[in-house]
């Protein structure tokens, strides 16, 4: 379990463990956490499951592969340097502390 | 809107209702009856990524059963509603409950065509719309690699084309019969299908075109072959049949609500019951020219499901962004935005042999959808383009080095 930090889109913080191995969306998506759809469950062809990645958090974090970097192009809320798909988003230990925020619409 | 709301369905249709509820600041009871033994799960992994990799399916929820109570939505599993009374304003459920309403929302889903053929009984023959059908279906497969037994499909659309594809990554023979001349008929143009069959063919599936099932054939109880109507004979460990669904709309004729293969709901989710909201796969939609649309997919489910919260809160949200769907087929990521039916040109850009092309469907000179392969960036440029109502003109597709992206500058 990896503790992640969630701010819903009306500035409410959730913290919740995720299990290791489980996308960051699958994770806070399960625990009811606020601001993202997920309409393709994960597979990376919907881009409503958009988060920013804190930005002392960002680097700390593989890049995106191709296929998000594309989907980034067309979310619905403002694109900002911390932008992610959280579907895509792998949780390991590593990543404990890591601080997300969710947009205010997703599409 | 007086309370409490009532949804009946507990997919991710009614899901969406009940937490839109909730984010549009409605605060009395909901409750939610689902039929099924599990909480809202996703369905589209079932023929997918969960078919291949077999996770625990707690992976398959959508929310946690905190993250309901938390928010005080209340989940009635094993709960099948049987009667709408629209007088007393309660739904009557199987085990005698009745849940009393101000407001009712159905989200009842669909149910699997089937195909009323001699043998239809046998074990090892499956459906897939359910967690315990993917799961029978799994174990079928298990057992067709042990014994090197081939699954035949029946029907060559989307979940029979994924579970093939699937199966086929588990290392099983794989023989699909489609009924029409080509792949994902109902849905996408000649291109894309031909394309879809090289890929499947590439990896080892056959398939057969303009067959017609005439029996289905068993051993010891066990299905072990599909006889065509032309006499021909497919050897099968198990059978998977993806012939579509229909709207489950039974529920709501019985009580009077307007229906057409779906619960009629105009472009606000209303019924012809100002108390009842519908959303999701039982609907049919009417637009603007009285046409009826149906849609089966998350994005519906989930659009549909808020404005249809909306509508309990006596509030008008259409659903007006450009209908798309996506399918995984082996390497092919297939994604679809928009409506074709009716289009009288198709321009195609990219490399058909790969493949990674785009098909786009115009209608009298304006796009009307695109299907993409391997394409993403087109696919989401559409969705963009379709959603503000702007079309590129088929000559500037076919011309090398337009940009679409050049037509989304402010």
């Amino acid at each position: 379990m990896t503790r992640v930090t969630c701010i819903e889109p009306d500035g409410g913080t959730v913290s919740v463990d995720i299990r290791d191995g489980w996308s960051l969306m699958q994770g806070a998506v399960s625990q009811g956490v606020q601001g993202i759809e997920a309409q393709c469950g994960g597979a990376c062809s919907c881009a409503t499951c958009h988060c920013y990645i804190d930005p002392a958090w960002i680097a700390r974090l593989p890049p995106p592969a191709e296929a998000e970097a594309v989907m980034l192009t067309n979310v619905a809320a403002e694109r900002r340097p911390g932008s992610r798909l959280s579907c895509q988003i792998r949780i390991e230990p590593g990543l404990e502390g890591l601080v997300v925020a969710f947009p205010d619409r997703q599409s | 809107m007086s309370a409490p709301v009532v949804i009946v369905g507990a997919g991710q249709a009614g899901l969406q209702i009940a937490e839109s509820l909730r984010q549009e600041k409605y605060d009395g009871p909901i409750t939610v009856l689902g039929a099924e033994p599990h909480a809202p799960y996703n369905r589209p992994p079932l023929s997918k990524k969960w078919l291949l990799e077999r996770p625990d399916v707690a992976t398959l929820a959508i929310r946690g059963p905190e993250a309901l109570q938390r928010r005080h939505i209340e989940l009635q599993l094993h709960c099948t509603v049987t009667a709408i009374d629209r007088q007393a304003q309660e739904v009557h459920c199987a085990d005698g409950r009745r849940f009393p309403y101000g407001g009712l929302a159905l989200a009842t889903g669909a149910a699997l065509r089937t195909l009323p053929l001699p043998g239809a009984q046998l074990q090892g023959i499956h459906c897939l719309r359910t967690i315990e059908d993917a799961q029978a279906i799994s174990a079928s497969l298990d057992a067709c690699t042990a014994h090197g037994r081939p699954l035949v499909v029946i029907g060559g659309g989307f979940i029979g084309l994924e579970v093939a594809a699937t199966a086929r990554k588990r290392g099983v023979e794989v023989t699909v019969l489609e009924t029409l001349s080509r792949l994902m008929s109902r849905v996408v143009a000649p291109i894309v299908s031909e394309a879809a069959a090289r890929v499947h063919r590439a990896h080892g599936v056959q398939l057969r075109f303009e067959v017609h099932i005439a029996e289905l054939l068993g051993m010891s109880g066990a299905v072990r072959a599909v006889r065509c109507a032309d006499g021909s004979e497919h050897d099968a460990g198990c059978v998977v049949i993806g012939v579509g669904i229909n709207p489950e709309d039974r529920l709501a004729r019985a009580a009077g609500l307007e229906c057409d293969r779906g619960i009629v709901v105009d472009e606000y989710s209303r019924t012809s019951d100002p108390l009842i909201v519908a959303a999701g796969d039982c609907c049919a939609r009417r637009r603007a020219d009285g046409s009826l649309l149906r849609l089966e997919s998350v994005q519906n489910a989930v659009e549909q499901g808020k404005s249809a919260a909306a509508a309990l809160l006596g509030q008008r949200r259409a659903f007006a962004a450009a209908p798309w769907f996506w399918s995984d087929q082996f390497d092919i990521k297939l994604q679809m935005v928009g409506l074709s039916h009716g289009y009288d040109q198709v321009v195609t850009r990219g490399d058909l042999e790969r493949p990674a092309f785009s098909a786009f469907y115009f209608r009298a000179g304006r796009l009307i959808a695109v299907d993409s392969l391997n394409r993403i960036p087109d696919h989401m440029q559409g969705r963009k383009l379709l959603d503000h109502g702007l079309s590129p003109t088929p000559g500037q597709l076919a011309t090398p080095g337009f940009e679409l992206a050049s037509l989304l500058q402010p």
